[in-house]
């Protein structure tokens, strides 16, 4: 789960990391209210949108007046900032965040993460702060300082020295940088994140480590012992599709294409994607209904899908072990009186039972296009999206 | 032979009175596994399909000398339960949980190291299907009857696309030596390079077929190891050609965060290998049949 900006600064605050004035605003006339409440003579404005890449799409401006402010967030509010992570539909700015603006001498770029190689946390440094990490590894490599945290006692001191050592920091400024990756270590430990970014960490001109910019994702799989974090959560700022598959135990992603899938397990329904894509398709869809096949399941699998204006045929893939594949033809069957469905729909099943699960289809006298291999499923779903011979194949 | 799990293999489940690890434990004493006990804190003393339930790790093997363990413990205390695992002697363990907080996982393995390599625990998993001998016996939830015993050793991360090759294996009369589910999670027990190091001393095991998928460094890892060391024939399939960066397919691992770790760059590595790659999951089987 990601959260905003303003959350990540006020959560890694409260483990001692230093962060600037800031306020947040719900409408333009809060947001100029809200900086003359805090004072100063200049100030951030910053969309808060679940992205990174804010900065050149628009979403961050400088002003130095309350009028300014107020005429730039009436141009923020309600509008859907893209930026290279958001895709092309963008997100929605329903909220903004002003920040007294901050004398700037360095900036440092900093990143927690669980890094898969060692099984442990890791910190990723460089002084090449302001660029994305990806840039700082493709043109400076050589800057980048990591550091792998032990998980019996934690991160220690000597080794957040040595990073803020590596990075040439201020022998008096070595306290505050130690100060800042503790907190942040100990907010990615108790409150299982998955990711913490500061881009960039700043010195500025009076000497303070501050973090200018902050990004937080958390380990779903560990909210339910972090009731406080799961109310940080905005649906505003994810695929309301996705998040109504979500609440209802499906896993979906959703694709540019245009061959809906309904497959059961993680690994074989990209799998059912790849298939899809080799047989001269794009898939419109990842959807993952789990191991169980239930009628409610697939009823469920085929209201998604078909919510996509974008689909011209569904391709249903179960491979059943446990459950049968009569019981999931049953499913199928069942389903399809349940959910309109007016596009092709092409049903393979394998595994235990997988003739009677046939003749299950056969004798339903829905419009189902069987197969029997996953290739002969995607390429049938191929050429019926293709031949557009969906208006003789409406399904009741 | 086999890899971690044949027919006299004692076995507990931890969880057992759980209405999907009851359903389990009866298709696996069905498949021949030797089911010794289960465990359930405050249960002990109970039975399910007559075996019998200890309130502790400590006192199943105790009593049984069980030697595996089926962890189907719910995802807040499957941790714990892996660790009881193995503080209580147990060699090896397959956990099916999905939905493991990583940083337990990072516990996990921190806690396992504390013992020393002679009886440290294997874990394979969590969040994968087990693992199987098939025609000896099986430790999880997949279809027993889509394998059929031979030859070849499989790796995955996940569980329907493994029964799928080997219900293509079937389907040529190829049988399997073992299959193990190394699982969809970040931060896994054993990784690709683990059970091939297994196989590659298998003698029963004549090809290796791993079948991976987008995320993470296991696969790069493999390619490195199978060159250096591996002398049978290897094959792979990665799934997620189609799967976009930055998003999570399903598994809480099937993400492409680094370079390396998207389908198209795994299979260029382990191509470099030496490594026969399927180019579609639909031909994993012939592909398998074609290096035999």
């Amino acid at each position: 789960m990601d959260i905003h900006e303003y959350q990540a600064k006020e959560v890694l605050s409260n483990f001692g990391v230093e962060i600037p004035a800031g306020a947040l605003a719900y409408s333009p006339e809060q947001a100029a209210y809200r900086a003359r409440e805090m004072g100063g003579e200049k100030w951030v404005v910053k969309a808060q949108v679940h992205a990174g890449g804010r900065g050149k799409a628009g979403g961050v401006k400088l002003c130095d007046t309350d009028h300014e402010i107020q005429a730039t967030c009436e141009d923020m509010f309600g509008k859907k900032l893209v930026t290279h992570q958001t895709g092309p539909e963008g997100k929605g700015i329903y909220r903004v965040y002003v920040e007294a603006a901050v004398p700037i001498d360095r900036e440092i770029y900093l990143g927690f993460v669980l890094d898969r190689t060692t099984q442990r946390i890791m910190i990723v440094a460089s002084a090449e702060g302001g660029m994305e990490i990806e840039e700082i590894s493709e043109n400076k490599p050589e800057s980048i300082v990591r550091s792998t945290v032990e998980p019996a006692v934690g991160l220690r001191d000597f080794q957040a020295r040595d990073i803020a050592f590596k990075l040439g920091i201020e022998p008096s400024l070595t306290q505050s940088m130690v100060r800042t990756l503790q907190g942040c270590y100990r907010a990615f430990r108790d409150l299982d994140a998955t990711m913490v970014e500061i881009n960039p960490l700043v010195i500025t001109g009076d000497n303070r480590v501050l973090a200018l910019d902050a990004k937080m994702t958390f380990d779903d799989n560990a909210l339910f012992r972090h009731p406080q974090i799961s109310e940080l959560r905005d649906k505003s700022q994810e695929d309301p599709r996705e998040s109504r598959a979500a609440d209802r135990g499906l896993s979906y992603v959703g694709l540019e294409g245009n061959i809906g899938c309904i497959v059961n397990g993680a690994g074989l329904a990209m799998a059912t994607m790849d298939t899809i894509k080799l047989a001269g398709g794009e898939p419109a869809n990842f959807l993952d209904i789990g191991g169980g096949a239930t009628p409610e399941r697939v009823a469920k699998a085929f209201r998604l899908v078909m919510s996509d204006k974008n689909v011209q045929a569904v391709l249903v893939n179960i491979f059943a072990g446990i459950n049968r594949c009569d019981w999931v033809a049953e499913g199928v069957v069942q389903a399809l009186k349940e959910v309109q469905v007016d596009v092709p729909i092409i049903v393979r099943l394998a595994g235990t039972n997988v003739e009677e699960g046939q003749k299950i289809l056969a004798k339903s006298g829905l419009p189902i296009i069987r197969a029997t291999t996953l290739m002969e499923a995607a390429e049938r779903s191929v050429s019926a999206w293709k031949s557009d011979i969906s208006p003789n194949l409406k399904a009741v | 032979m086999s890899i971690y799990l044949n027919r006299e293999t004692r076995v507990i489940v931890q969880g057992i009175t759980g209405r999907m690890a009851q359903f389990h434990t009866e298709d696996m004493l069905e498949y021949g596994t030797n089911v010794v006990g289960g465990v359930v804190p405050g249960k002990g003393g109970e039975t399910v399909h007559g075996v019998p339930v200890f309130d502790t790790v400590k006192e199943a093997v105790e009593a049984t000398q069980a030697e595996a363990s089926l962890v189907f413990v719910p995802p807040p205390f499957a941790a714990d339960s892996i660790m009881e695992a193995a503080d209580a002697g147990i060699r090896y363990c397959v956990c099916i949980t999905d939905g493991i907080p990583a940083q337990d996982m990072i516990q996990v393995k921190r806690y396992m190291m504390r013992y020393p390599k002679e009886r440290r625990m294997v874990l394979t998993g969590p969040n994968c299907a087990g693992t199987i001998s098939p025609g000896k016996a099986m430790l999880g939830i997949m279809p027993g009857h889509i394998f059929l015993p031979g030859n070849v050793g499989i790796i995955g991360r996940s569980g329907t696309l493994g029964y799928e090759a080997a219900a293509q294996l079937k389907e040529r009369g190829i049988g399997v030596s073992t299959s193990v589910g190394i699982g969809g999670d970040p931060i896994n027990g054993s990784s690709f390079r683990d059970i091939l190091e297994q196989f590659e001393n298998d003698e029963d095991t004549h090809v290796i077929a791993m079948i991976g998928e987008i995320g993470g460094p296991q696969e790069a890892e493999a390619a490195a190891y199978i060159q250096e060391h591996v002398t049978k024939p290897v094959v792979a399939y990665v799934a997620g050609l189609t799967a976009p960066k930055g998003r999570t397919m399903g598994h809480a691992g099937a993400i492409i965060s680094a370079f390396g770790e998207s389908a198209s760059e795994k299979v260029e590595i382990l191509t470099a290998a030496g490594v026969t790659v399927a180019e579609n999951p639909a031909v994993i089987g012939e592909t398998i049949a074609s290096v035999m």
